[in-house]
């Protein structure tokens, strides 16, 4: 059976994306290890102390030769506009996840708001990626 | 209604410690998380998990220090303050207490974190991948 390790969030700035993810949403360091052979490729991860097979690898939009200049700029900007998709995450108390990141300066775009499925908040992370927190109602 | 069970809060007291080991957790804040008085807290947590509070947050920041020096390229005085301590002094202490061999001979025990990367294969390919511009012979073929 297939399980989830690392997913993928394009960020524009590997030091601010980190500072943020530990500091202010609460996820952990993992992995943080530059590679000179790779043109200086950094390899960050980060995630939550519950859970230490799931981590999120938080990407630096590259440069040639893995996109070109015209690809690199289009892919950042589509980050700047929230497009580029986001993780959601759960929580056993939306409202309290969400006074405690607000509490730490996270810019949320959504409320916690009462959903069929559960309560349901929306943040951004500085580059702009579109996160949720949800708390799922019992089933 | 049932009851809640009284150990019932003293592990969310742990839970605390095993989320927010990086920050500066003091007993009284531990305590609260249990609604207990801090005395009372310690004991009644050593009761339930067999180790102080103190002990718990200490071995739990040990061993995330210990995947740091394994996993990342961070200086050990970078790794104290990113599991929570803010003594270098004290945290090599403990380290070799816990571990038998300070934080930078333990790191050196270990392979290199660089080989250690679960760097998917993927993105080696992509960011292995030389430039083309660094091949004279492209340069009157490319597309545009």
């Amino acid at each position: 059976m297939l399980k989830i390790t690392h997913v993928n969030v394009w960020v524009h700035d590997q030091d601010e994306a980190l500072a943020f993810y530990t500091e202010k949403v609460g996820l952990e360091l993992r992995d943080d290890v530059t590679l000179p052979e790779l043109g200086g490729f950094r390899w960050v991860t980060v995630g939550p102390p519950a859970q230490p097979e799931i981590a999120l690898a938080l990407m630096a939009v590259p440069g040639a030769p893995v996109l070109d200049a015209d690809t690199a700029a289009k892919l950042k900007e589509i980050v700047a506009k929230g497009a580029a998709g986001g993780v959601f995450f759960s929580t056993e108390d939306c409202q309290a996840s969400y006074e405690e990141l607000k509490g730490r300066g996270v810019e949320f775009t959504e409320e916690p708001s009462q959903r069929p499925y559960g309560v349901d908040a929306g943040f951004r992370d500085p580059s702009g990626n579109p996160h949720r927190i949800i708390q799922t109602t019992a089933a | 209604m049932t009851p809640v069970h009284p150990t019932r809060h003293l592990l969310r007291a742990r839970d605390l410690i095993e989320a927010r080991y990086r920050d500066p957790l003091d007993v009284g804040t531990l305590a609260r998380a249990a609604r207990l008085s801090p005395a009372h807290f310690s004991r009644e947590f050593r009761r339930a998990f067999g180790e102080t509070p103190h002990q718990y947050l200490l071995t739990r920041r040990m061993e995330r220090a210990a995947a740091l020096l394994r996993n990342t390229d961070r200086s050990v005085a970078d790794v104290c303050f990113t599991v929570g301590l803010s003594s270098v002094g004290s945290f090599t202490t403990t380290f070799g207490r816990t571990f038998g061999m300070t934080p930078t001979a333990y790191r050196a025990a270990n392979p290199p974190a660089s080989s250690r990367a679960r760097v998917p294969t993927c993105v080696l390919r992509a960011w292995g991948r030389p430039r083309s511009s660094t091949f004279g012979e492209d340069s009157r073929t490319q597309p545009h």
